[in-house]
């Protein structure tokens, strides 16, 4: 609070002149616009609307004039006020907004930095891919079924129509659990899973067995001792070759999209009869008149090679206790490798294999 | 088997202008799958020319060539060619090979010609100062067997000049390589397959089996003695004698070149002769030099131990399972596989005994195997020859030997047993229908199966199949259903989606083993699949102690390296290899993982039972099985290697810790919903100090932490690599059928801070669940430092816990957490002596 004025002239006071009340808003005024900071702003306003600024005294002293005059003064120093704390709102509003301008660009940063400080993992394509597989299936009701991969000779060979003596069997380059007696060895198919299955449950039996299964042949290429298929069994009432076919075209369309269709050719396993070898449409060309003949994924056949399939030997339907009197099925197998390696133009079967993390990375979390 | 065009349309009228690409598809469509179609590619004028003349020139490269005038007939330039000799009508050419002379008959290649051989066209070109016009050939040059290296020289009179050789060298035969299925044995002949493109286009088939045998009476002085002791092995023995038979008569050029196309070797007449009829009828043939037997021929099993060098010159040690052929000596072949070298016909051979005999063909199969030897006599008999075709196979051999030999067919053929009866098959006429999903109707298919050579009795709805003769894989009516829909064709097989009964998706652990893999990739690992084979160099580097449990492998008896014996007990011999190749490529941090089984042989070594396959085994029998097989639990191991946190702009990384590899573990198992414990442990290959066992429910389910230094520096792999290895199904069996339910309060939380001194061997991990029980109050404990130092006694350190404290139904007082806070402490003192650190 100021002290009394003591050069107190009721004729003179402030208030009343007008060109004095226009001169401490106009300053005022000039003031706030000048103002280059918030920090300049507060000084602005401590000077020219503070306690003890010109205009605030020019206030005080309205309370000394004649009530008649008191009216008049009032609005004259109330106008001016207003002006100015209006300017210095806007003042203030306007330099609040260019700091923070001037903060957030101050502040800018390269957000193109590489930010790869976490590991990013990668799931093997033969894995998602058997996934994949299984969820096929097991869309159309089927299950999935595993077995061992040391398995008895019986299951993986006797009992799926390969005699002791049968050529087929020495087709299959087999690796031999010591001694040789113990009747064991590394699963060279999927197929004693299904023997398995039947063995164990009663039909109706839908099941798909993908899996881990081994051969003597060295590592090439084209060649891996060790591989993956997946294999397929039915076994119900009624079923025929048409089942199978429907089947087969359904998985291709599943894996390669619709329009994807199957072709079968005659062959032998001795696990099935009637035998057939199943060919996928080429899905690089799709067999396509003016594209098959330089297509390199079919080699210019509209086909490529896909698996193998058949109705279910009655005689391995009897060692593993199904009635082929009542029940008849079909069984059929691909190998998960080949699918990925066609499918990805993978020239070398090694890279699957021999653990370099650059092979699986692209593949991701799913395929 | 390969199959050369020309011969084929011997004996099946096949369409004119059929394309060989068209044979083929229609083949491979039969069952007869074509693996390539087998030609010289040769093109262009390659004709027959006479050397008129010929003019030795040595160069100055020390090389001799030879200026040669050739007479090309038609194709001689009728100017004056460079040529030396008289100027008459013919191409002078320059060769650099010396095995002709003047006069000799070769072969031209004329500017034009295509040689893949060569890989060029030729053209006239000049040379050593002359112009070749062209090229004498050597075999190589046209891809035909021989002498490779010398030039062709062909037999005076063979042909005139000018003649168009590529007809003449059979260089425009084009051949079949088809692939020949077990179930297919008489597709592995001429006839087999040229019966079957009779069915394929409906055309006249003409059998080359259809042959007058009879003519040689059964009995006679010429007939060899044979003695056939064990029917079961050997059912049929034909033979027959020719003597007389010119040792320099040589194989005619076309039957010389078509079992060169068939792709045998053309070595001498009775050789070929022999071949050639084994490629016609399937049926092999074995010829013996008659003065080199001695006394009767007998068929018999083999001695055990027996001993017999066969013709490939090996020596080989026979058991009871095989069968031989032995005269007065021994044995002098091995009975439907291969000869003996003793009585093998020789250039010298005039007076043979050929042998026609059918053989058991799991016997020959069983023998095939066990003495490793495959040839193309066991080829067939394994798989079943016509038993029909005996006498009819020798006598076409004798036939052809006396007309190109100039032999003598003797009086008197060998005929021993009869081929084995086979039983009809009967099945329901609408069986084929029935099987493929194909309306197939009694017609169509007993059609079908008279077209493939079966005689079928039609009676009501019932069928009564008699297969033919060459046909011993057609035993079970399914068999038959298969050649009534190879006629019919697979492409008629409709589409049909079966309807499955509602299954029950996938079950808990392969759901589990799917969760455990998107966790360690979320994780920052990347999969990977090695091969499961380990041995002894693994476990050494590995640093497994002599008595480990982990060196008890399955062993393999034909494992594909030494260095690898057996099947691996442990994930960490492949990643750790793995890990090693990753790093020599460059790649500094490395996170690996692998998800599959292990294999852990019984206590006590187990036989698998081996049961018969016409019933199925009891529950007890098969049980049998799961006793034997080793366990072969699904495991999941994990190395890393390098930094965790990658070091960059941001400021330095960090490298990946033995923590590291317990909080994948760790987190592995929280995600099935198990709790671990971790316990201080031992184990190689980690580092003594830097192993925790992982424990769920009290058992050890696997371990973690960072690898001992001396295995890091025995795979050559950077310091302070960490991995973990744990038994993922045992984790998945801990994991209980649904997670647990959500309990929280909302009341407000109490936090208390608890440092407690206590001796520097306690581990944190325990005392930090011993503060989380010891009060209902406590929500949480959580270690948040470790401090060492002079603030604490020698051999002590302090333990800072952050406690949550909450109760579910109100607000704490002073006192809730005074007391909670007592509780904790005297927990702690009471679980390892801890006081508070003041
Ligand atoms: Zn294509």
């Amino acid at each position: 609070m100021s002290a009394p004025n003591s050069s107190y002239d009721p004729v003179e006071v402030t208030p009343l002149r007008s060109d004095e009340i226009e001169r401490m808003r106009d300053e005022a005024l000039a003031a706030v616009a000048a103002a280059r900071s918030l920090d300049d702003l507060k000084q602005v306003r401590i000077d020219h609307v503070g306690d003890r600024s010109p205009i605030a005294l020019a206030n005080r002293e309205i309370g000394a004039l004649q009530p008649q005059a008191r009216k008049e003064a009032g609005q004259r120093v109330g106008q001016a006020r207003g002006a100015i704390s209006q300017a210095l709102a806007a003042r203030t509003a306007e330099l609040e907004a260019a700091e923070e301008e001037a903060a957030l660009v101050s502040e800018t940063v390269d957000v193109t930095l590489p930010w790869d400080v976490s590991p990013v993992g990668a799931r093997h394509p033969v894995t998602t891919l058997s996934e994949h597989i299984a969820d096929v299936f097991v869309a159309m009701g089927w299950e999935i079924a595993e077995g061992p991969e040391v398995e008895a000779e019986w299951l993986n060979f006797d009992a799926l129509n390969l005699g002791p003596d049968h050529p087929a069997r020495t087709m299959q380059d087999t690796f031999w659990v010591t001694p040789e007696k113990a009747a064991m060895v590394l699963r060279t198919h999927t197929s004693p899973v299904q023997a398995r299955t039947m063995l164990t449950r009663t039909p109706p039996i839908y099941v798909a067995c993908p899996g881990r299964v081994f051969r003597t042949d060295e590592l090439d290429a084209t060649h891996s001792p060790v591989f993956h298929q997946v294999e397929g069994l039915a076994i119900d009432k009624g079923l025929s070759m048409a089942h199978l076919k429907g089947t087969i075209d359904h998985f291709a369309q599943a894996i390669y999209g619709d329009g994807m269709t199957t072709r079968f050719r005659p062959s032998y396993f001795p696990f099935t009869e009637p035998s057939a070898e199943m060919d996928l449409l080429c899905y690089v060309c799709h067999n396509e008149p003016d594209a098959v003949a330089s297509c390199r994924t079919c080699k210019g056949e509209g086909w490529v090679e896909w698996g193998g399939c058949g109705v279910v030997n009655p005689r391995v339907l009897i060692a593993c206790g199904v009635d082929p009197e009542v029940y008849s099925g079909f069984a059929f197998g691909i190998g998960i490798d080949r699918t990925i390696t066609s499918r990805y133009d993978i020239a070398d079967l090694r890279d699957l294999f021999d653990g370099d993390i650059r092979f699986t990375e692209p593949f991701g979390v799913e395929l | 088997m390969r199959v050369p065009v020309s011969w084929l349309r011997e004996y099946v009228d096949l369409p004119e202008g059929l394309s060989t690409e068209d044979l083929a598809a229609r083949l491979t469509a039969f069952d007869l799958k074509l693996e390539e179609i087998v030609s010289s590619g040769i093109s262009g004028p390659l004709v027959v020319g006479r050397v008129l003349a010929l003019v030795k020139e040595e160069q100055k490269n020390g090389k001799t060539i030879n200026w040669c005038r050739v007479d090309v007939g038609a194709h001689n330039d009728p100017s004056v060619p460079d040529a030396p000799g008289e100027d008459v009508p013919s191409r002078g050419i320059i060769c650099g090979a010396h095995n002709f002379v003047e006069g000799d008959l070769v072969v031209v290649s004329l500017p034009g010609t295509m040689l893949p051989a060569l890989g060029f066209e030729i053209s006239a070109r000049k040379t050593y100062g002359h112009v070749s016009d062209g090229m004498i050939c050597s075999g190589a040059e046209l891809g035909v067997p021989g002498d490779a290296d010398g030039i062709i020289v062909l037999a005076p009179g063979s042909a005139q000049p000018g003649d168009d050789a590529v007809a003449l060298l059979g260089l425009d035969e084009e051949v079949l390589d088809l692939e020949v299925n077990p179930d297919r044995a008489y597709a592995l002949s001429l006839r087999g397959v040229a019966r079957d493109a009779s069915i394929a286009f409906g055309v006249p088939f003409h059998d080359p089996a259809d042959l007058e045998a009879a003519a040689v009476p059964s009995a006679g002085p010429g007939a060899y003695p044979v003695d056939v002791q064990d029917p079961s092995a050997c059912p049929v023995f034909a033979a027959v004698t020719v003597t007389g038979v010119d040792p320099k008569a040589s194989t005619p050029a076309w039957l010389a070149q078509r079992i060169e196309l068939a792709g045998m070797r053309s070595i001498s007449l009775a050789v070929d002769v022999t071949n050639y009829v084994m490629l016609e009828l399937g049926m092999p043939i074995h010829g013996y030099d008659r003065d080199l037997l001695q006394g009767t021929l007998v068929v018999r099993r083999a001695a055990e131990g027996e001993q017999l060098t066969t013709l490939d010159g090996v020596t080989r040690t026979l058991t009871s399972a095989d069968a031989v052929v032995a005269d007065d000596r021994g044995p002098v072949g091995l009975g439907g596989v291969m000869g003996g070298e003793q009585v093998e016909m020789t250039p010298a051979t005039t007076d043979i005994v050929v042998e026609a005999a059918v053989w058991g063909a799991p016997m020959i199969a069983r023998t095939a195997r066990t003495q490793r030897l495959t040839s193309e006599a066991a080829k067939r008999n394994e798989r079943g020859v016509d038993p029909t075709l005996g006498a009819r196979a020798v006598r076409r051999v004798a036939d052809l030997l006396v007309e190109h030999g100039g032999g003598t067919l003797e009086d008197g053929l060998t005929l021993l047993g009869e081929p084995p009866v086979r039983s009809d098959i009967v099945l329901k006429a609408d069986l084929p229908a029935r099987i493929t999903g194909v309306d197939i109707d009694t017609v169509t298919a007993v059609e079908a199966l008279e077209a493939n050579g079966c005689a079928v009795e039609v009676d009501h709805e019932w069928l009564t199949v008699t297969p033919p003769p060459w046909r011993p894989d057609l035993t079970d009516p399914y068999d038959v259903v298969e050649d009534v829909l190879r006629v019919v064709g697979y492409d008629q097989v409709p589409s049909v989606i079966p309807v499955a009964p509602a299954g029950r998706g996938l079950t808990t652990a392969q759901k589990l083993r799917r969760r455990a893999g998107t966790v360690l990739a979320g994780e920052g690992l990347v999969e990977v699949k090695t091969f499961p084979f380990a041995g002894p160099s693994d476990f050494d580097r590995m640093g497994l102690a002599p008595d480990d449990v982990r060196r008890r492998q399955v062993l393999l008896e034909n494992p594909l390296s030494a260095e690898d014996p057996g099947m691996t007990t442990t994930l960490l011999s492949g990643l750790l290899r793995s890990l090693a190749l990753n790093i020599g490529r460059g790649h500094a941090d490395v996170h690996i993982t692998e998800t599959g089984r292990v294999f852990l042989p019984r206590a006590e070594a187990a036989e698998a039972p081996v049961y018969g396959v016409d019933h199925r085994p009891t529950d007890t029998e098969l049980a049998a099985f799961e006793s034997a097989l080793p366990e072969q639990p699904h495991h999941v191991g994990l190395v890393m290697s390098g930094e965790r946190v990658r070091s960059g702009w941001a400021g330095p990384g960090r490298p990946a810790t033995w923590a590291d590899a317990i909080a994948v573990v760790r987190h592995v198992a929280t995600s099935m919903h198990v709790d671990v414990t971790v316990e201080a442990a031992a184990v190689a290959p980690w580092h003594p100090g830097r192993c925790a066992a992982i424990v769920v429910d009290g058992e050890t389910v696997g371990h973690a932490g960072e690898l001992h230094p001396r295995v890091l520096k025995a795979y050559g792999l950077p310091p302070r690599v960490v991995a973990a290895e744990i038994d993922l199904d045992a984790v998945i069996a801990a994991s209980p059928a649904v997670g647990p339910r959500p309990e929280f309060s909302s009341y407000p939380v109490a936090k208390e801070d608890l440092a407690l001194v206590v001796d520097a061997s306690v581990p944190a991990g325990p005392l930090e669940r011993t503060l989380a029980s010891a009060s209902p109050l406590i929500e949480s404990a959580r270690l948040f430092d470790v401090y060492v130092g002079s603030q604490v006694p020698e051999g002590h350190k302090s333990l800072a816990f952050a406690l949550r404290l909450r109760a579910p139904d109100r607000t704490l007082t002073d006192d809730d957490i005074r007391g909670a806070r007592e509780a904790a402490v005297s927990a702690a003192n009471q679980a390892t002596g801890a006081t508070l650190r003041t």
